[in-house]
This record gives C-alpha cells, structure tokens and sequence, in this order.
C-alpha cells in the first residue's frame, strides 16, 4: 500500500516536471499544426526552421555571445579565483562575499543597473554590450566553481613546486590549471547555458540590430505557439542535455 | 679531518604568529657535508626552520647566508635548496615519474639527461617499477620515498627532510636510514633532518640540536648530548632516564662531589661546580643501573627496593624497581641466558647501583618542578 502510494507520488512529481517537456518534443514532429491532436510524424517543422533565416540568423548570434561571453567570464573568473586563493590583500573578505551578492542579485536589477551604465558610457546597444552584460552575470558562477575546487588544496603542493624551481607563472600552469581543469571547463559550460538562455538582461541590454534567439523565439510566441518553436526548443534542449551530461561527467571524473 | 666549513648560517632568526612567538633570536651555523638533525617536541618550530631556509616563510628578524652569500631575500625557487615535506606535497596529476622530473625541467636540465636521472633516484628509493603510478595509487610509505627522490634528484646544495622517514615501517626505515647516509657521503649534500624520534636523531647524524619552545636546549654530537645532557629537558627528551633527587654534601675534588642520594651518600662526577648543600638531580639511563641479590654486609653501597615488574624486549629485559622511597627506577639490561641474576621475580628485594660515573648530576632549577 506504502509503496504504491510512494511509486505514485513520484510518477505524479516526474509528470508535472517533464509532462510539458514531453508534449512539446512530441508537437515538434507532430504534422499537425495545431498540437491538440497528431497527424503522423514529420520533419517538416524543422525543415520550415533551416529555412527560416531570421531565426537562423538569431540563433548564431546567440552561440557567439555566448561563447564568447563564456569564455571571456572564464578566463577572468578563474584568474580572479586564484587570485582570491593565493593572496592575501586588504578587503579579501568583501570581494568574496561580493561575488555571492552579485550571483544573487535579481536579474531586473542588473538588467537596469547594466543598462544606465551602457547609456552613461555611450556605449551603443547590440553585440558588445551583450557580450558585456553576460560576462558579468556569468562572472560569479565561474570564480564560485574554480574556487571551491582550489580551496581544498594542500597549500604545500604549491611551496613543493616553489622549492623545486617553479616561479609563479610555472607554478600556475603546470600544478594549479591541471588541477582546476575540469572546473574551470564546468564553469564555462555553466556560463554558456546561462547565456544562451538569458531573456531578461538581453532584453534590456540589447538593440534593435542584433537580434539573439531567446529574445526572437520571445516575439515569436506572441503571436502563437508556431510549430517551429517547438522545434528549435526541442533543439536547444538537445544542446543543454549533452552540456549538463558533460560537465557532470567532467567533474565525476574528478573524483 | 680538515676544519669543516660552514655552509648555513642563520643569525638572529624570530618569527611570531599572531601572539605566538615561535622563534626567539635563533642562531644557528651548519657545516658543509654534514648531517645536522633539528629534535625537539611537536610545535616547537623545526618545520618554520626549515621553511625560512627553504624560503617559504620569512622570518621577522635576522638574516640567513648561504656560502657566505645573504639569501634572506633570495625567492625559494632561486635558491640551491630542497625540501622533502612533512606532508610529502607530491603532485596528484602527475606520475611518480614526472613528479620527480619536476625539478630538473624547472632547471632546464637537458631533456636526453632527464630519464636517466629519474631513475636513477627511483632507484635510491627503490621505486622504479612504479614510475607510472599516481601518487593517490601508493602507500603512505611510497609517497614519502617518491617525495625524497623528488628533491633529490636535483642534486641541492643542502637538503631539508622534514620527519621524512616516519612513514615507514622499523625495516625499510632502516633501509632508507643507511641509503640517506651513503647518498649524503657520495653527493656530498648537507642534510638538515627534522624528527621526533630520538633514536634515529642519535645514530644518523654529525650534530644534533634539542630545541624547546623555539629556543636551543642543546647543541652537540649524539653522544655528547645522550650522555652529558645540559640540563634536565634534554635528558628527558633524548630516551628513557631516572630522575633521583639528592644534596651535595661536601666537595671532593674538581667535578667529584660527595651526594646524599636515598639516604646513601656516593661519590659523584658533576660537569656543574657546586657547593655544600646544594640540592641537585641525579639521572641515570637504564642500561646504567645494575640489579643485584642483596648482601647485607655492603647495604650502605646499594639502594634497595622490589621488583614491581619484568618485561622481555627481545634484546634486553626491562624491570621497574620500586624504591623503600616509593621512587620507581627503571632498569634494562642485556639478555644473557647463562646469567642466573635473570632469575628476579616479582615481588622479590633486590640491591641497585650503577657503574660510578655514568651519572649526570645537574643542579635544580625552579622551573624543573613539573
Ligand atoms: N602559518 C602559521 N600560522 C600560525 N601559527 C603557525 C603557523 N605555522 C606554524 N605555526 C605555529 O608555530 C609553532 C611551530 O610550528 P612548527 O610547524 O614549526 O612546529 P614543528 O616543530 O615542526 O612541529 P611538528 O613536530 O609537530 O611538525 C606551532 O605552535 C604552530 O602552531
Ligand atoms: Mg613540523
């Protein structure tokens, strides 16, 4: 009776989760135009998508954003957790508990906040105040998931590679980045999933001439669920499952 | 024996964290070639030694010369100085192979020279067959022979080990003792060794310094230091010592002093000068007290107590003695099967004394009493 009821509060809880999920990957090759009832499978939704280019368009924008959004965040995230780690300066302390603050922050406040700053600097809407405003928000995700994995280091390994010879440059490449590897690769696939999927930051930060998947599919939908949308969502989906996969298989191997 | 030369200089050395201050003016002069060991109780700031020499901590005051040379400001990787580390350090991503390699590519050593260098110090240590192991894949003891091998392969000047046998069992322990010793005679490296463990302090090393709280208790040969203790932390410290109370009674001669010892007087050697009435500690070792049956026409020339216990310790046999005074002594002698006086029982009287002049007489200080 117990199990039964356990079994069947879960399935409840599975299906609330991935029933939407499923019904919108199943339209996406339903032939029907309307998803109330299905017409066979079919390819043609997102035949209709390659032929698209506005959306094609819009979808290689948003994978150059975020790729280099992703990577600028990383490059900068990590070096600034390896900062945080090694040295000890006035105002440590507070850095650090910056980075959680801004992680925190709704994202409409940084939206604004990001957005009088581009207006005040002059600074024209479109490709580089994306890039800007999503390595800021990606930032924190990436010092976050490097330090934590540098925190747990024998400090000792380091004075190790110092006595044998190693300055600090040496030090950092041959001993730290082997050791952070897979975090700083699982913070930059975090940094590109958040910024391929951001609508809100965008949608302040980003001008008429540049136009970026989310924010097109947004436009899109309001006028009606059109069966490409299910396409293209059930392709992003694809995307984010192989980059969770990846990344969890990086940090696994971690251990 | 020509006069040796120094090599390691520290002169003045302090260092405080936070409110502890871990070093006091510590000087110090270490010779060319020679096996200089650092002994002193857990927390008493060998490890900030030899970081300050190593040159991974600074110290507050006074300077450090190197062949004459001031390195004080000198960066650790600069200077011609190793260190095998308390907690071996070695690099989890690299093979034991490149963790050794690490050193000689930092110093740009020729990359047709590296194989062979490598293992050759594997050899010392007895690991090249686990040159492509991961240090997470070798025992406690592996890990600090590769760590060993790893600073060593660098052929330094002078070599910090800091406990870098404790791993290991009684055997290989012995094993890497000897290997130290001939690697230390053929490369002609200065070692300064760190180790709790006194025995190994006495029988591998030129000079050893007991420390205590940061300061030096004592500097000198093994034997100086195992036989003349300089006052009562050092006896203590270098292996097990009986601790007698007595007075000076009158002055023989020179360093000879009649003591009153357990209500005997005995004539004792003393480096210390004393005067009549003095209060004074006397130590003996227990492989210096000998038991004996009682013969009542000597009893002023023996203490007398009772076997309390007997223990076999495979080369010698140990017994603890209590005194009329209640005092406990211990005694260890040589095990000879042939000699009936192994016969004591519990229980049973018997006579102690010691062979004269293997006594240490120090004087009693306020801050002996524990
Ligand atoms: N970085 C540090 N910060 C604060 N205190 C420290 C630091 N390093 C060492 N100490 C303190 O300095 C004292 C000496 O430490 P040190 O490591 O030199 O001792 P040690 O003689 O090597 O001891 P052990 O035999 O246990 O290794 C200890 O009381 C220790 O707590
Ligand atoms: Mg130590």
């Amino acid at each position: 009776m117990i199990r039964i009821f356990k079994w069947g509060y879960l399935s409840l809880i599975l299906a609330l989760i991935y029933l939407p999920i499923a019904v919108l990957i199943v339209n996406s090759f339903n032939a029907a135009k309307y998803g109330n009832k299905w017409g066979g499978f079919s390819l043609q939704w997102y035949q209709k998508l390659f032929n698209n280019d506005a959306l094609i368009e819009a979808a290689l924008n948003s994978l150059t954003v975020s790729i280099v959004a992703a990577s600028v965040a990383t490059v900068i995230g990590t070096l600034a957790a390896v900062a945080l780690h090694r040295y000890d300066f006035k105002g440590k302390g507070l850095l650090s508990s910056m980075v959680f603050v801004a992680m925190l922050t709704p994202e409409i406040v940084m939206a604004i906040a990001l957005l009088i700053v581009f207006i005040t600097l002059g600074i024209s809407l479109g490709f580089v105040s994306l890039v800007i405003a999503h390595i800021t928000f990606c930032l924190p995700f990436v010092i976050i998931a490097v330090y934590s994995r540098i925190k747990d280091f024998d400090m000792r390994m380091l004075s190790a590679a110092k006595d044998l010879g190693a300055n600090e440059l040496r030090t950092f490449w041959e001993v730290i980045l082997p050791l952070i590897l897979p975090a700083v690769l699982s913070g930059w696939l975090l940094s590109f999933t958040l910024s391929l999927d951001d609508v809100i930051v965008s949608a302040f930060v980003t001008g008429p001439s540049y136009e970026i998947l989310p924010l097109k599919v947004y436009s899109m939908v309001k006028v009606g669920v059109s069966p490409e949308v299910n396409a293209i969502s059930t392709l992003l989906l694809g995307i984010s499952l192989v980059l969770v996969v990846v990344s969890q298989l990086l940090i696994k191997k971690d251990h | 024996m020509t006069s040796p030369r120094p090599l390691l200089s520290l002169q003045g050395l302090s260092k405080t964290f936070g409110s502890s201050r871990v070093l006091n003016q510590f000087d110090m002069t270490i010779y060319d070639g020679e096996f200089f060991t650092l002994l002193g109780p857990s927390g008493c700031g060998k490890t900030t030694i030899l970081n300050m020499i190593a040159g991974l901590e600074t110290s507050d005051t006074g300077s450090i010369l190197l062949d004459g040379q001031d390195i004080t400001g000198i960066p650790a990787e600069q200077r011609p100085v190793n260190t095998v580390f308390q907690s071996y350090a070695l690099f989890p991503h690299m093979t034991v192979f490149d963790n050794v390699a690490f050193g000689l590519r930092m110093a740009k050593v020729a990359k047709a020279e590296i194989p062979a260098r490598v293992r050759e110090a594997l050899e010392m240590v007895k690991l090249n067959h686990l040159a492509d192991r991961k240090p997470a894949q070798l025992s406690g003891g592996q890990q600090q022979r590769v760590a060993i091998a790893r600073a060593v392969v660098n052929r330094p000047k002078l070599l910090l080990l800091d406990e870098s046998l404790s791993a290991l069992d009684y055997k290989l322990r012995q094993q890497m003792q000897i290997e130290l010793k001939r690697l230390q005679r053929q490369l002609g490296i200065t070692f300064i060794y760190v180790t709790h463990d006194q025995e190994e302090a006495l029988s591998m090393s030129d000079r050893v310094v007991v420390m205590n709280n940061g300061r030096v208790q004592q500097l000198g040969s093994p034997r100086e230091i195992y036989e003349n203790p300089a006052n009562l932390f050092v006896a203590r410290f270098i292996g097990e010592i009986n601790q007698l109370r007595g007075e000076v009674v009158s002055v023989e001669s020179d360093h000879t002093y009649e003591v009153k010892v357990e209500g005997l007087q005995w004539q004792l050697q003393a480096n210390h000068n004393f005067t009549p009435g003095t209060k004074v500690h006397v130590l003996l070792r227990p492989e210096d007290l000998r038991i004996t049956y009682i013969d009542e026409d000597h009893k002023d020339q023996f203490l007398t107590g009772t076997v309390v216990e007997r223990s076999y310790k495979g080369s010698t046999l140990d017994s603890l003695i209590r005194l009329e005074s209640g005092i406990e002594l211990t005694t260890s002698e040589f095990f000879n099967e042939d000699d009936p006086s192994f016969d004591y029982r519990p229980n049973q009287k018997v006579a102690v004394n010691w062979v004269p002049g293997w006594e240490v007489v120090l004087p009693v200080l306020q801050e002996d009493d524990q």
